[in-house]
């Protein structure tokens, strides 16, 4: 607590600070309004994701079937609506099954205490396998007649501002109100802090697990439509992609450690600024793929090393262990 | 008498003869055995031909399948699928199940030009035809059914060239995968191009590995920083809605020539061509490549030779989409309408 000042999200916002400059001298036109919005607008999924994230790793679980949910029910609105049924019917369909999805997974975790890597790495698959076998009839779901007006999710503007940015801003503030204004969000950090003791202490902590991964589960949903807007179409064979590593990236980068308890949602923005920066900076520069691969490797590692170095694992950590 | 009796002859003579004419071209409807029909049915009967794509679920792999089943199924034949589902291993294992198997022939579309090479070779030599399909590898077998991908390439940097005539002459490349031979046999394609066009000049040339989202992030950036960009060059169309949705975002469609190509689907092909998104997509019509590759599973085992002893390409005729030929109705095809 000493150091205060020089935790991950200093040390990260240091490094995004110093590219964010470094890029604004040396390259033409990357500190222009309209570049940093397409900056902001090429990560804001990402963002949203990591949000969806942080709310399960504050409360010390971890969610590795975002991106099905990202994929999934999204594919179901844009497979529903190609087949003839209306919009609202689609999402509507949509928001069950990803409200029954949520509350599969957090029911394992909170009741049947299944450890939450094992049990969202499994009901990924089975809702990935679910959406290729049965929903979709192929892995790249298209954009249809039926769906024109909703493309403004993820196309255009509003006041200048990109809507996919938007978007972001808007899960932020309801994340952030969730997490600072409310008891729940309150219960997420002391369970997160420390499981045992908030139950002991008579907080319901199963009842919070399940909300949390159902909060995420949606989250990610809604994502998914800014995605699928965005691109006309949902490829929903994102899921066997790197993404969820990304999203993991940007939580964990970002200073919300995996011991949950701890972080918030400035610190998943952060995170987020810092992986957009570098993308769009890189992509002016004209960067190779596998050169671009290796810088983000090497800001990524200096990050930790710098985090481990400062913030020494303690006894609490030791103890408790973390993921 | 005489008279008379010869009266009545007449017209009975008359009536034999007409009768025999009419009795003569039935005696030939008995028909002719044609003598290649039996065989080839005998060579076709019951025989099993393995399909092991990349992944089923997509609108290629569908639509290959349906192709090749709708052909080789009346003739008794049995098309069955092994979906590694982008797994390369589980590709290379399923070849090797295969092998034991002894299917007829198998249908390979290799994930890149090494992995299945040994397999395929192995299998060819225990009396396995092995047909390569759009993505070859470096072991010739008995077919190779395909895009010539460096044609593809030639085309679309060739539209996109003459698009940007008494333009910027600024073009951008988006590839695929790095991994993935098409996309550098397409890049090369491209570079051909521009060898003869030095004053053409290339932006940006980055892998979107296939994904429609990181195709559309570079795109963005790229328009931002180039917003007098006359070209784009893609290199698969499932992955360049994205492209599209980028340069649709910008305002400017019909400013900037996008070029890509597919397996010309109609709502992936046709229907992106027909909204503005896309101004050339090359395809290499699936509905095409499945019955080559029927034709040549059906010469292939009528015709008595072994695995490996004859080796040959169909490289696939091109049809380039444009806004002229998109609404019509053979230059797309429906997968619905192939699976029927």
């Amino acid at each position: 607590m000493t150091l205060r000042g020089l935790n991950q999200q200093g040390i990260v916002f240091g490094i995004f600070a110093t590219l964010f400059v470094v890029f604004a001298v040396f390259l033409p036109g990357f500190a222009a309004t309209q570049n940093m919005l397409t900056l902001l607008q090429n990560v804001a999924v990402l963002g949203i994701l990591g949000l969806a994230m942080a709310l399960v790793v504050i409360g010390r679980g971890i969610d590795i079937s975002l991106i099905a949910a990202l994929a999934v029910p999204p594919g179901l609105v844009l497979q529903m609506v190609q087949d003839g049924h209306s919009l609202p019917i689609s999402i509507a369909a949509a928001v069950a099954l990803t409200l029954a999805f949520g509350f599969v997974n957090g029911w394992l975790i909170a009741y049947a205490e299944v450890p939450s890597l094992f049990t969202t790495l499994a009901t990924g698959l089975f809702l990935a396998g679910l959406g290729q076998a049965v929903l979709f009839k192929l892995d790249v779901v298209q954009w249809s007649e039926g769906m024109s007006g909703f493309e403004h999710l993820g196309q255009g503007s509003l006041l200048g501002v990109p809507t996919p940015v938007i978007a972001f801003a808007i899960v932020c503030i309801v994340v952030a109100f969730i997490l600072r204004q409310t008891r729940i969000g309150a219960y997420i950090y002391a369970i997160g802090d420390n499981p045992y003791g908030a139950r002991v202490t008579g907080i319901p902590s199963r009842p919070i697990i399940v909300l949390q991964y159902v909060l995420a589960a949606l989250i990610g949903c809604f994502a998914g439509l800014v995605l699928a807007a965005s691109v006309n179409s949902m490829p929903t064979r994102i899921f066997n992609s790197t993404l969820i590593y990304d999203v993991i990236l940007v939580v964990v980068l970002g200073g919300i450690g995996l011991s949950g308890g701890r972080g918030g949602v400035l610190n998943v923005v952060i995170g987020t600024l810092l992986i957009g920066t570098m993308l769009n900076g890189m992509t002016i520069m004209d960067i190779s793929y596998s050169g671009q691969n290796l810088i983000k490797g090497v800001v990524l590692l200096v990050a930790v090393i710098a985090d481990s170095f400062v913030n020494p694992r303690n006894e609490e950590t030791a103890q408790q262990g973390d993921i | 008498m005489v008279f008379g009796k010869t009266k009545r002859i007449a017209p009975l003579i008359c009536g034999l003869s007409l009768a025999a004419l009419a009795a003569w071209p039935a005696s030939a409807q008995q028909g002719l055995d044609e003598p290649f029909q039996a065989p080839f049915k005998a060579a076709l009967a019951g025989k099993t031909v393995a399909y092991v794509p990349v992944a089923m679920n997509f609108d290629l792999t569908e639509g290959w399948f349906a192709g090749v089943k709708k052909e080789l199924e009346p003739y008794g034949m049995k098309v069955i699928v092994r979906d590694p589902n982008w797994s390369t291993s589980a590709g290379a294992q399923a070849m090797t199940t295969l092998l034991s198997e002894k299917p007829a022939a198998i249908i390979v579309h290799n994930p890149d030009v090494q992995t299945y090479a040994k397999l395929m070779q192995r299998a060819e030599k225990e009396g396995i035809f092995i047909i390569q399909i759009n993505m070859g590898s470096v072991y010739r077998s008995s077919a190779f059914v395909g895009a010539n991908w460096i044609e593809i390439g030639e085309r679309d940097a060739e539209a996109v060239v003459k698009a940007c005539q008494g333009k910027s002459n600024k073009i951008a490349i988006v590839q695929g995968a790095l991994s993935a031979a098409a996309s550098a046999y397409t890049l090369k394609g491209v570079e051909n191009v521009l060898a003869k066009h030095p004053d053409v000049k290339v932006v940006s040339s980055q892998a979107a590995d296939w994904d429609a989202a990181k195709a559309k992030a570079i795109t963005q950036t790229v328009l931002k920083q180039n917003p007098d960009l006359c070209g784009i060059v893609g290199f698969w169309d499932g992955m360049d809605i994205g492209t599209a949705a980028a340069v649709k975002e910008a305002g400017l469609t019909g400013k900037v020539f996008v070029a890509t190509s597919g397996g010309g689907e109609r709502k992936g092909a046709c229907e992106l061509v027909k909204s503005g998104a896309f101004d050339l997509n090359v395809s290499y019509d699936v509905p095409t490549q499945a019955a080559d590759m029927a034709a040549m599973i059906k010469w292939l085992l009528s015709s008595g030779v072994k695995p490996g002893d004859v080796k040959g390409s169909i490289y696939t005729t091109l049809i380039p989409i444009t806004k002229e030929n998109a609404s019509s109705d053979t230059a797309c095809w429906n997968l619905s309408d192939l699976k029927k």
